[in-house]
């Protein structure tokens, strides 16, 4: 089936399976490789993506359903020489080892940055009535859904700590 | 000079900007085919019958390869694993069929429509069973034996079962290979050991090596689970690729990956110790039961390697140590990071800690009496290079040849259960420090006070140091390559047999060079590492990739700087300048000079650790070159109704010699105990009683996440000079900090302690299940 994908900013028109999952579509079908395969099951982050603004996992995410939604990748991110304030902190603060789970990390980190800003709360947020604040303790548990196995967790929560705080 | 800088991985924009390459993301030539394996259903049994028309009639599927004669091998050791199994299945998991296919998906959609019929055998599972049954590597147990039982007052006994690990790299295995002209192969493949992949595809597709070139930019996480299981995916795809004539790519997918491929090894440690008043141990004795899985692999060095760290940074004036390598028919367990020296240590450190227990002392005095005796001067014996003739010369598993190793002349320090003196002990000052910046003695009061009026939560506290050989323990795979070239604009071009698997190596490396030169990191170009370029090299393994390589790097660039230099009748090579007598020029003009006056600006540099010499039969000799050290206090809290447990903080102190690059240094020693702590608590693997591996992915195998790193996470660098002439005076530190997860695997050991007065006698992984059990006996 035919779907229009937005992404990065441009358009995409997808020729594929009902079935094919973002992530196969952005890998496999438009060449964007920048997202990285960890499992295909949801359950190591690597393949995060913003489809309108709000991570979610690629893997588990049809293509058809994002029909007309805005995407941002790893590449609509930055790129070297012009790269965003996170990517930038990510080098800073050694923020992996083999880059593998990078691209996820970024991604998921600058969703939830605006998750805080919008004062979403998470398991651990204190006052759910008072505004959300940014701690290394939020932003461990915030970030729990992007497995590192190099075990990076002590940068990236400061690369992550730099840009928001 | 860039060497000792905190400089930031050499590809980092790359990877924060998702252009970083791995295998997976080269774009491959159109037509291009996918591979599958069909795997085995049972763990043990005869195959009776195969029906693969529905495999061969599915969509997309182009071939189905099930017999090849002969089948190739993918064993690093014994030749003893077939590409495919041939008439009998020895796990579940085990690749009976390939599937060639137009796309990853169409390939694994068909690999499952497979009928194959099997006449079931007994399935060995367990070490008991092995034992049983007599299953195993090599004819009976290797022994060790060092020093005179004498009669103790004090013993202690018990045993502990050590789980293993999967190394769960982020990126799973996958290798493509392209045919190239007159039957030539290149092969990508996501490997630690480019060399291995050579010779295998070599050797199954019946060409020199010199058909086969194999490269590896990088890796998406390799922990040693990279160093022979990528064999099979790569000889799988230059077969399929043989036979199409089209390039092959072959991924296994997550699952499939837990399945197919070795783990760390578990094991059994039975242990008896006497020890005197003050905890001072005067004999011990260990049998290690180890569960190698169906096939040899590297097995053997694993196991010796547990057996050379029994005593970690304790000397043992008497001990045996008795190795029993068992065949299971279970995935064929392999390297990861620590190559058995973690399932060594973790046994002495549990004697030690059943040693206070008994004598009510701190954990932290009995390792203090024990520890080896500080660094002194002790005469080394000479070295020695045994001959390669084994064919399967660049695997740690080749067997060493026997050879005669000098006596070893003690000298003032005392030597380990394998007689090599310890020379450069500083786990007295070590430990000292670390004491003092942790606080340790006030927390661990300040804990008993706490936990004596905390009825249900209980904290813990441990400090646990490692002592860890460096060196691969097959002598002579001591040794590497390295290739420079400076072109004319002045730019270099940096080549050795190291691989990246994001341990910063190729950073490392690069720093060397450019020190060398007297140039810029950013003017050295480090690429990709290829067969074609250093050949024979050995595995980015057993912690060696810098000390090794490096070494090779720097002599090739100094064989280079001393042309350069000769060209001008002397020069110095220092911020990206070149000073001669009357000129004072940059660093490209001098290289465009030199080429002018016909100076060749290519050459390669070797390596070969000096020292070491190892008996690996009789246990004796110098298997290292040195050692490295370090030491982490960990403080746990556990709930005693749940047994859930959480790391609260965690102070590590570290030697890495003079480091070459601190910021690298430090993101393997986070990564490194929180993958020892993973290790031994939430990381579970479960098979069922048929052999099944019931945790096959994320959802049930539970490696750390952002959460379950310590809430306080201190580390520093204990920067001394190695007193062995290593890159810059360097130490190791890859493998090292694994080790440092035991603290917290004592620390929960010490919070159960609080409860009761029986020893816990703890087994790995600590998981709330495990907790709740030795809750039950203290
Ligand atoms: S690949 Fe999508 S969560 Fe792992
Ligand atoms: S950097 Fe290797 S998995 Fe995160």
């Amino acid at each position: 089936m035919q779907t229009e994908l937005f992404i990065n900013g441009r358009v995409h028109r997808l020729e594929a399976d009902a079935r094919t999952t973002l992530l196969d579509a952005l890998r496999h079908h438009l060449g964007l490789t920048g997202t990285k395969k960890g499992c295909d099951h949801g359950q190591c982050g690597a393949c995060t993506v913003l489809v309108d603004g709000r991570r979610v996992n690629a893997c588990l995410t049809l293509a058809c359903m994002c029909d007309g939604s805005e995407i941002t990748t790893i590449e609509g991110i930055g790129e070297p020489g012009a790269l965003s304030p996170l990517q930038s902190a990510f080098i800073a603060h050694d923020g992996f080892q083999c880059g593998y789970c990078t691209p996820g990390q970024i991604c998921s980190a600058t969703a939830m940055m605006d998750e805080i800003a919008a004062g979403w709360p998470s398991h651990a947020t204190g006052d759910l009535n008072a505004p959300v604040t940014t701690s290394a303790e939020e932003i461990r548990e915030r970030m729990s859904g992007n497995l590192c196995r190099c075990a990076c967790y002590p940068n990236i929560v400061d690369a992550i700590l730099e840009v928001q705080g | 000079m860039s060497m000792g800088k905190p400089l930031p991985h050499d590809a980092a924009p790359l990877h924060v900007t998702g252009q970083a390459r791995y295998i997976d993301d080269i774009p491959t030539p159109r037509g291009s085919l996918h591979l599958a394996f069909g795997l085995s259903t049972v763990a043990h049994g005869d195959i009776t019958a195969m029906d693969l028309s529905a495999v061969r009639a599915a969509e997309g599927v182009v071939a189905v390869i099930a017999d090849l004669d002969p089948m190739p091998d993918c064993s690093p050791s014994v030749h003893d694993e077939p590409l495919l199994a041939v008439g009998r299945v020895h796990y579940v998991g085990q690749p009976l069929f390939i599937v060639v296919a137009t796309s990853h998906l169409a390939a694994r959609k068909a690999a499952r429509l497979g009928k194959i019929e099997y006449a079931e055998l007994p399935a060995i599972l367990t070490v008991d069973e092995a034992m049983a049954a007599n299953t195993r590597f090599e004819q009976g147990p290797v022994i060790w034996q060092k020093g005179e039982f004498n009669d103790a007052p004090h013993y202690v006994e018990g045993q502990m079962e050590v789980g293993g690990q999967e190394h769960f790299y982020l990126e799973g295995q996958v290798a493509l290979a392209l045919p190239q002209e007159g039957g030539d192969m290149v092969v990508h493949s996501s490997t630690q050991h480019p060399t291995e992949i050579q010779h295998k595809v070599a050797h199954a597709l019946h060409v020199p090596m010199n058909a086969v070139r194999v490269e590896v930019r990088r890796m998406g996480g390799g922990f040693g689970g990279k160093e022979s299981q990528g064999n099979a995916l790569a000889i799988a795809c230059a077969i399929a690729a043989r036979l199409t004539g089209k390039p092959c790519k072959m991924r296994y997918d997550r699952d499939d990956d837990m399945m197919i491929t070795g783990k760390r090894h578990d094991l059994r440690i039975e242990y008896r110790a006497g020890f005197d008043d003050d905890g001072r141990i005067t004999g011990v004795e260990f049998r290690h039961l180890f569960r190698c899985g169906w096939s040899q692999d590297l097995s053997l060095p694993v196991a010796d390697r547990a057996m050379l760290h029994a005593d970690n940074a304790y000397f043992l004036p008497a001990v045996r140590i008795e190795s029993h390598r068992l065949r299971t028919n279970t995935q064929s367990a392999t390297a990861y990071r620590g190559f058995g020296g973690p399932q060594g240590v973790i046994g002495i450190e549990r004697v030690i800690d059943h040693i206070a227990h008994t004598l009510g002392m701190d954990p932290l005095e009995v390792r203090r009496v024990n520890f080896y005796r500080a660094m002194g001067h002790a005469p080394n014996p000479a070295p020695q290079h045994p001959v390669a003739t084994t064919p399967e010369l660049t695997s740690q598993a080749a067997e060493g040849v026997p050879h005669t190793a000098p006596k070893p002349d003690p000298g003032t320090a005392q030597t380990t259960p394998y007689h090599m003196p310890v020379e450069d002990f500083i786990g007295h000052e070590l430990c000292a420090e670390l004491t003092r910046t942790s606080d340790y003695r006030a927390r661990r009061k300040a804990i008993a006070e706490w936990n004596a009026g905390s009825p249900i939560l209980k904290r813990g506290i441990a400090l646990t140091p490692v002592k860890f050989g460096i060196s691969f323990t097959l002598t002579w795979l001591n040794q590497a390559g390295a290739l420079v070239h400076v072109y004319q604009d002045g730019s270099v071009h940096l080549n050795h047999g190291g691989t990246e698997m994001g341990q910063g190596l190729f950073q490392k490396v690069a720093q060397v060079a450019a020190g060398v030169f007297g140039i810029d990191t950013s003017a050295v170009k480090i690429t990709a590492t290829d067969t074609g370029k250093v050949p024979n090299t050995s595995a980015t393994a057993a912690s060696s990739g810098s000390d090794l390589n490096g070494m090779a790097v720097k002599a090739a660039c100094e064989t280079l700087r001393d042309r350069i230099s000769d060209h001008f009748g002397g020069a110095t090579f220092a911020n990206g300048r070149v000073r001669t007598a009357d000129a004072d020029m940059s660093f490209a003009e001098a290289a465009a000079r030199a080429y002018q006056a016909r100076v060749s600006l290519s050459a390669t540099g070797y390596y070969a650790t000096p020292k070491i010499t190892w008996d690996r039969l009789r246990g004796q000799g110098r298997p290292f070159f040195y050692f490295a050290y370090g030491a982490a206090v960990t403080e746990v809290v556990i709930d005693t109704l749940t047994g859930e447990n959480r790391i609260l903080r965690t102070d590590i102190l570290h030697d890495t010699g003079s480091s070459l690059n601190p910021a690298l240094d430090i993101g393997q020693i986070e990564g490194g105990y929180v993958q020892g702590a993973g290790w031994l608590t939430t990381e579970e693997l479960v098979w069922d009683d048929k052999g099944r591996l019931r945790t096959h992915a994320p959802s049930t195998y539970k490696i750390p996440a952002c959460s379950d790193r310590p809430r306080d996470f201190r580390v520093a660098l204990w920067e001394r000079p190695n007193p062995e002439n290593s890159i810059g005076r360097s130490k190791a530190v890859g493998e090292p900090p694994f080790m440092l997860g035991i603290s917290a695997f004592m620390a929960i050991s010490d919070a159960i302690a609080s409860c009761g007065a029986r020893y816990p006698a703890l087994d790995a992984p600590a998981t709330p299940e495990r907790i709740l059990k030795a809750l039950g006996h203290v």
